[in-house]
């Protein structure tokens, strides 16, 4: 296993704290970091044919946004720390496909922030801090 | 203020009658067209005592000789369908593309609709419970049609500057009979095609729907809402301007998700109503295989009945239409006939499953008492099937067959919209035109009854079936060469499945 952490990212506070954290534990033992941007897409929804017809221009547009308004920035700042690290931006459902590129980079550990939603949307709807615990191979650090 | 409110109401009262005349006066007008369209498109010579449409025989010597062309893909591709569906196959490097579930629930929510709940009814009013028997069959053969289209729609889609896609059987025609060497017939065909399905987005995928929402909504209302059909189609017509124009996607969306449980729904009530009806059902079994070689009592016998059940088949899964084609061509794959495999699925499960569902619980009910639901046909003909059994059932049946209509005429009004993009090209005000022109199209809908609607709708759709089905032809050799092509590379190995 190499020594290296997913660190998830999304542009929230909650995430920024988890870089903070993540990129502090990789200054003291020399860990490589992956820097990943899910964007919340689920294969099986349901769509217009308008929505299809321009699903492919959203993408870009969606994986451009990710790029310039979080990856890009939280990249420059680990490259001035002299932190070695990479990119992902990808689509996809967020536990799921944190573990995947988990097990893709062979990473020790995932490192992730708190949304610190309400109880009853987290009751509807799940959180990507509960699925991950609950069924990530490496063990995950959420940091509040 | 209050003067002026009562000023304004007494003008409404009045203007109400009025109004009840002006439903008149709109379906007077109509009916002399639909019969003339209807009578120019469907062209009939006698068969064996029976009128067999020239348009039908067109349509089912397409689906036969796609069926054997493609070797029975109806059958064999069946599970690779599936399989494609569940995203075994899916391309791991490119996620947060339109997938081939949503392709497929998108293009099944435009056909599931109300031809599904009132035009079986129809099918077996006039042609005879032998009706559902080729009703069935002919959407077996159509799924080798719909096979075909919607590879073509992905293989010779267009991408626009913006990063959109427009694809359908006028961009097939267009570039496929000019990589033939067919460049000028196929600029005509794909203009032609695209003028039809413009029209016929007006008809089968707006007023014909429209119409029967209101009618539907009516019959719940105990008739309350007789002379309203005006009120009914500006409220409809609002509610479609605010999402395709008013750009509300949300509404859409909504609509979206609740159409398939809404299908689902309706699938497991009327099983219910079946097996209420347990003691008819073999009768009602019985009937359909003796109406479908007797077609005693249906004018034209067997002939007749078999006519009557492709036309309605049609109508309801499209295929051969070419509309669906439209809403595939949306999905990026390097394998266009992948999209083939999942598109076959819909007239599967918009015929097949849902149409011959249908049929049983209106055949098990007219076992049980042959004049269960007295005069009515259409629609309130199915209401009146599930009500002999779950009285209340006709209330969330008026509700889903207004959803069911409602996505239905946004999922057409998108195709209609890429006709007339074809034709005066991707600039934004002319597409609110187009979008002008279909929300006033809907209010139409409600204005005029059922008959010269349905024979306007009927004859639009089957006429833009001949350059279609024209264009398969020319071009299924290109699809069976892409097919054999991909089967091959399945079979070694080459295209690989992520999830087994």
């Amino acid at each position: 296993m190499s020594n290296s952490v997913l660190v998830a990212v999304d542009g929230s506070a909650g995430s920024a704290k988890a870089l903070q954290y993540a990129s502090e534990r990789a200054k003291l033992n020399g860990a490589k970091l992956i820097v990943t941007y899910v964007i919340e897409w689920s294969p099986y929804s349901f769509n217009t044919p308008e929505e299809n017809a321009e699903r492919h221009m959203r993408r870009e547009q969606e994986i451009e946004r990710a790029e310039a308004g979080v990856v890009e920035p939280a990249s420059a700042r680990l490259k001035a720390e002299g932190i070695a690290h990479e990119t992902v931006v990808t689509h996809g459902p967020p536990a799921e496909t944190l573990i995947k590129l988990a097990e893709k980079h062979a990473v020790q550990q995932i490192v992730i922030g708190r949304r610190g939603q309400s109880g009853i949307k987290t009751l509807l709807f799940g959180s990507v801090a509960g699925n991950l615990v609950q069924t990530s191979p490496v063990p995950v650090v959420v940091v509040p | 203020m209050a003067r002026f409110l009562a000023a304004l109401i007494t003008v409404f009262l009045y203007a109400l009658p009025a109004q009840a005349g002006f439903d008149e006066t709109i379906n007077e007008l109509t009916a002399p067209v639909a019969t003339a369209i209807g009578s120019f498109v469907f062209f009939k010579i006698p068969v064996f005592g029976a009128q067999l449409p020239l348009v039908v025989l067109w349509l089912v010597i397409g689906a036969v000789f796609f069926t054997f062309y493609m070797g029975f893909v109806n059958i064999g591709g069946f599970k690779h369908a599936l399989q494609l569906v569940r995203g075994d196959y899916a391309d791991q490097d490119s996620p947060g593309e339109v997938s081939h579930f949503q392709a497929l629930a998108t293009a099944v929510s435009g056909t599931v609709g109300i031809g599904n709940i009132g035009g079986v009814a129809v099918a077996v009013t006039i042609g005879g419970p032998g009706a559902t028997f080729w009703l069935i069959v002919a959407g077996f053969l159509g799924m080798s049609t719909k096979f075909v289209e919607c590879t073509l729609g992905v293989k010779y889609r267009q991408e626009n500057p913006d990063g959109s896609v427009s694809g359908g059987p006028m961009y097939y025609m267009r570039k496929g009979f000019e990589a033939r060497g067919m460049g000028g017939f196929g600029k005509f065909m794909g203009t032609f095609y695209a003028i039809g399905i413009f029209i016929g987005a007006l008809g089968i995928g707006n007023m014909f729907q429209s119409n029967q929402a209101y009618v539907q909504l009516n019959t719940v209302a105990g008739g309350g809402l007789d002379g309203l059909g005006w009120l009914v189609g500006l409220i409809l017509a609002a509610v479609v301007f605010a999402v395709i124009i008013g750009g509300i996607k949300s509404i859409a969306r909504v609509t979206e998700k609740i159409v398939p449980f809404m299908a689902i729904f309706y699938c497991l009530f009327a099983v219910i109503v079946i097996l209420m009806n347990y003691a008819s059902i073999p009768a009602a079994i019985g009937n359909i295989f003796a109406g479908a070689f007797t077609g005693e009592g249906v004018q034209g016998g067997a002939i007749g009945a078999l006519i009557i059940g492709f036309q309605r088949a049609v109508f309801s899964n499209e295929a051969g239409i070419g509309s669906a084609s439209i809403a595939h061509a949306a999905v990026r794959t390097p394998e266009p006939v992948t999209e083939g495999y999942v598109s076959l699925l819909e007239p599967f499960i918009d015929t097949i499953v849902i149409c011959t569902i249908t049929a049983l619980v209106i055949g098990t009910s007219q076992v049980a008492d042959p004049n269960f639901a007295g005069e009515a046909t259409g629609v309130a003909m199915t209401s009146a099937a599930f009500e002999r059994q779950i009285s209340w059932f006709p209330l969330p049946l008026a509700f889903g067959a207004l959803l069911f209509a409602f996505s239905t005429m946004i999922s057409w009004s998108y195709y209609g919209l890429k006709g007339w993009t074809y034709l005066f090209g991707e600039g934004h005000r002319g597409q609110t035109i187009y979008k002008l022109i279909f929300c006033a199209f809907v209010a139409l809908g409600c204005m005029v009854q059922l008959g010269p609607i349905l024979d306007i709708s009927d004859a639009l759709v089957f006429l833009i079936c001949v350059p279609n089905i024209l264009g398969l032809y020319v071009l299924a050799p290109v699809v069976r060469a892409e097919m054999l092509s991909y089967k091959a590379r399945l079979e070694s190995g080459e295209i690989k499945r992520y999830n087994h």
